[in-house]
């Protein structure tokens, strides 16, 4: 490292544009700011080294160059932003909210658009290889060209004096130089200053006001804060950190909870739906215009066991309570670390019971049996010697080439035959379908009749463990900060330069000239110093 | 008089307040800086349009209270709401600014956004529960606050570039600014067109065979296209005969494609007929209006409204909305399409400020970005709302 001395005594790094310590302009290093042509110094980055200026050779060199360039960052940005909005315009795969496969989905949905679409891979864009990596390199861009410019800059206004040199004084965009000023002038000056929250640093004559430092940190600390967010998102991918997993449990039915490693049992205990009465007087307008009822509550009432000791397979575990209540649409219940969410309803679609009664042929009551299609019973005692026997169940009923059989196990058409004997009679078979029962046998003894179904709803809860939010929202909350910081303040800075009995004066702030502008023209009010003027060229 | 008269009453009042204060801000037109915000003329203007805003904050919380729920809960009550933001929004820029061109052209817009809202149906309706939440008031009003300021920098850019934009011959930029005026009359086109039928009753019935169902589907206005393979049944009514493309399959895809000819040819006409009457283009029509207003104040205003505007939205539309997805849904991101686009919003306006402060990109350039980033809020607004379906499409 070939580390530069300046005339102040300031040993700067290789390819400082302006001395840390005074801001003398380094011989040769001024085309990398681009100084040579201008009257006005850049003051960007306060002329510090910045290592993508400084070293160009190697691979590594030219890796950190590419990424510390805002252009590169802007144009990824960009990039990310017009594939982000292509992958809406046909639904994503996991939306598509259809029985066809996506290879099928999207041609027919869509015709040739929608074929090419699925082909380009679009229907999974925001979880494919380039899409991921687009983000990565997102997130690497923000962490080089933030280091890449942090460093030298608070090196650069930690060594920063007041007393500065006279070509960078004289080079600021603001400047004036007055021949004669009393000491007089040069209190109210700085008192003005003071008044106005400058922080005033003296050295030998030479004045550095000062305000709102902070302000520069600004962009690095809403930087920070994305990049907590993009950590965050990786940390999500682990299993300790987040878990999902999704259960139906049916009125009545315990399950275990999913992702809790056998330890948890959730049971619905009921489920509640509401629907918005159309006679209400405030939304009955709107209501007439609706075909169906709009719905006002999903709610699954539940119980949350924990397994009090861990058994082997097939043994019943002994349970413990340990939360119990109501979860609605935006209402979880959380219970040790996990949280369960409403997401979906069969709203009464499965049996729970099915009820007949049973009569002979005089219309004598013989007695009742309820079937139950999650239960194992199977044989009804009916009294007096009568029995009924199921023998063959089809949860959801169908005909198929093979004759009857069952399109799912869940009790969602129950399909029944079932045998019912008595003390005198021989087995007469009966056959239940549709809330219907038909004889199967010609002459019967028996007259039976469908008595009561009972309809469940099963529920479909998410449940979730995701240690990563408070990442996420820590993120997030430095983020806006490091926004306001960086754009509701400005760094502003005056210097005084006593020369030869003359007075230089000089400003320079990083945005919002017009406020600079405002706070020195008031402070210089009832003094004979004159007031700066602005050097840039108009564009 | 009941609640729910006053309340829509006060929409009413405020509409035509705007509309009125629109005047007296062209009234100071011409006027050199002191004349304009000392003058009368723009004292009044201000008044009005603070009266006007009152008036709409009325309507917001009389139906607020009739509905027993924040009423920014459809594309309606959304878009009244957001209106109302952009009139806080000039408000806060006149005070700032005291800029009384940027109320010429905010108002009418705010006018526009308004009516445009109004075509949708507006009878209180109840909340499903995804949106019983406080979250909905939390993320919606300060999403639309945030949207709202954004949108102010399209407003000024509007202005900086019919100001600046060369008018002497014809450019790209000559013909994309007069593509943003267009769409100026294509929404009034579509205002007029939608409220006329409408006041005339105007209705044909359809029915369309999917998936062996038979829908009906209701047209409010003549049918230059009809529901694909759909069949005509109030006889003797209007029709072209022919056919929104087949992979048109939303529901009401086929009306809503209708409405969007009908308004595309209605702003025709009228951008044809001011062409024709001006006998020039229409912003260069406008220019030798502003030629007083200070373009580099008005530049001030596109960046500061998108400084102010950046941080609100990214609070309202992707904290809050993450924070409420998270306690509705289970996960605070999901890629729907609403909150895609609420990130592509977010990531647009990313760009604007390092190119605006990092590579210098003032003035021209600065607005013409400004007009992209209204176009990005107005896509999510209308087209996902409407167009792309998702959870977020209730609101269509």
């Amino acid at each position: 490292m070939k580390n530069v001395k300046c005339e102040c005594g300031h040993i700067n790094h290789e390819g400082t544009v302006l001395c840390e310590a005074c801001g003398k302009p380094i011989e040769g290093n001024q085309h990398i700011d681009g100084n040579d042509d201008n009257k006005v110094l850049n003051m960007r980055y306060e002329g510090s080294a910045r290592r993508s200026r400084t070293y160009k050779r190697t691979i590594i060199d030219k890796t950190w160059n590419f990424f510390s360039s805002v252009k590169v960052g802007v144009w990824l940005i960009a990039l990310a932003l017009i594939a982000a909005a292509i992958g809406t315009i046909y639904p994503q795969e996991e939306f598509k909210n259809s029985v066809l496969p996506s290879s099928q989905f999207y041609e027919e949905q869509y015709g040739l658009t929608g074929k090419i679409f699925y082909q380009l891979g679009f229907h999974n864009l925001y979880s494919s290889w380039w899409f991921v990596t687009l983000i990565a390199l997102i997130g690497i861009s923000l962490v080089i060209c933030s280091i890449d410019r942090v460093v030298p800059l608070y090196r650069a206004l930690k060594n920063q004096k007041a007393k500065r040199h006279e070509i960078f004084v004289r080079r600021q965009r603001f400047f004036s130089e007055t021949e004669q000023t009393s000491d007089e002038d040069r209190q109210t000056f700085m008192n003005n200053l003071r008044k106005r929250r400058y922080k005033i640093t003296e050295d030998d004559g030479h004045i550095l006001a000062e305000k709102n430092r902070f302000s520069r940190w600004g962009p690095y600390v809403n930087h920070i804060g994305l990049i907590i967010i993009l950590i965050a998102s990786i940390l999500r991918m682990f299993d300790f950190m987040h878990t999902e997993g999704y259960v139906w449990v049916r009125e009545g039915e315990t399950k275990v909870v999913p992702t809790t490693d056998q330890e948890y049992y959730i049971k619905n205990e009921k489920f509640i739906y509401e629907t918005y009465d159309r006679n209400d007087e405030r939304f009955q307008e709107a209501l007439k215009n609706e075909e169906f009822n709009v719905p006002s509550n999903f709610q699954t009432n539940v119980v949350i066991y924990k397994v009090k000791e861990k058994v082997t397979l097939g043994q019943e575990p002994e349970l413990e309570e340990v939360a119990r209540g109501e979860i609605r649409l935006n209402q979880p219940l959380t219970f040790d670390g996990y949280s369960a969410y409403q997401s979906g309803t069969q709203l009464r679609s499965e049996y729970n019971l099915i009820s007949f009664n049973v009569e002979n042929g005089e219309g004598q009551q013989i007695g009742m049996f309820e079937f139950r299609p999650n239960d194992d019973q199977r044989t009804y005692e009916l009294g007096n010697d009568y029995k009924a026997e199921i023998q063959e169940y089809y949860p959801q009923f169908e005909i198929t080439e093979n004759g009857p059989s069952s399109f799912s196990k869940f009790p969602r058409n129950p399909g029944i035959i079932f045998e019912i004997t008595g003390p005198n009679v021989e087995g007469e078979r009966y056959f239940y379908l549709n809330e219907d029962v038909v004889p199967l046998s010609d002459d019967n003894e028996f007259q039976v009749s469908l008595e009561d179904t009972q309809l469940i709803t099963a529920s479909g809860l998410i449940i979730k463990k995701d240690y990563s939010l408070p990442f996420f929202l820590i993120g997030a909350t430095i983020f806006m900060i490091g926004v306001a910081q960086g754009l509701y303040w400005h760094h502003r800075r005056v210097w005084l330069h006593p020369k030869d009995g003359k007075l230089l004066v000089a400003g320079h702030t990083n945005k919002n000239w017009f406020g600079l502008q405002k706070d020195i023209e008031a402070s210089l009010k009832d003094t004979n110093i004159e007031m700066v003027k602005d050097q840039q060229e108009k564009f | 008089m009941d609640l729910n008269t006053v309340s829509s009453n006060a929409l009413y009042a405020a509409f035509i307040l705007y509309l009125v204060a629109t005047l007296f801000f062209g009234a100071t037109i011409g006027k050199n800086k002191e004349d304009k915000t000392k003058s009368k003329a723009s004292k009044i203007a201000i008044t009005l349009t603070i009266i006007g805003f009152i008036s709409q904050l009325t309507f917001f919380f009389t139906r607020w209270y009739l509905a027993g729920h924040a009423p920014v809960s459809n594309m309606f009550e959304f878009i009244a709401f957001f209106g109302m933001m952009l009139v806080l929004g000039f408000i806060i820029i006149y005070f700032i600014y005291r800029e009384t061109i940027i109320g010429l052209f905010a108002l009418p817009i705010t006018i526009l956004i308004i009516g445009y809202g109004s075509m949708f149906p507006t009878e209180i309706s109840p909340l499903i529960p995804s949106l019983q939440s406080h979250w909905l008031y939390i993320h919606v009003t300060t999403a639309a606050l945030g949207e709202a300021i954004l949108a102010m920098s399209f407003v000024a850019g509007l202005v900086y570039l019919i100001a600046k934009v060369n008018q002497t011959v014809r450019s790209k930029q000559t013909f994309w600014l007069e593509v943003i005026l267009f769409f100026v009359f294509a929404t009034s086109a579509f205002i007029l067109i939608t409220s006329s039928f409408e006041g005339a009753g105007y209705q044909v019935e359809f029915t369309q065979e999917v998936d062996g169902q038979t829908n009906t589907i209701d047209y409010h206005l003549p049918a230059l296209v009809e529901p694909d393979g759909a069949e005509l049944r109030t006889e003797g009514a209007f029709t072209t005969g022919i056919e929104a493309p087949s992979w048109m399959h939303g529901e009401n895809a086929g009306s809503k494609f209708n409405t969007l000819i009908w308004s595309i040819l209605g702003g025709l006409v009228l951008y044809g007929l001011t062409r024709l009457i001006l006998r020039k283009r229409v912003a260069a029509a406008i220019q030798p209006k502003l030629s007083r207003i200070n373009t580099d104040k008005v530049d001030e205003i596109i960046y500061r409204s998108v400084a102010i505007g950046f941080p609100v939205f990214t609070l309202g539309a992707l904290i809050f909305a993450s924070i409420w997805a998270q306690e509705a849904w289970g996960r605070f991101w999901g890629w729907d399409p609403k909150e895609v686009w609420a990130l592509v919003t977010w990531l647009f306006y990313a760009v604007f400020l390092h190119l605006r402060l990092g590579a210098g990109w003032h003035g021209e350039k600065s607005a013409w970005l400004a007009v992209v980033g209204f176009t990005i809020i107005m896509t999510n607004l209308i087209f996902v709302n409407l167009v792309i379906a998702g959870m977020h499409s209730y609101a269509g």
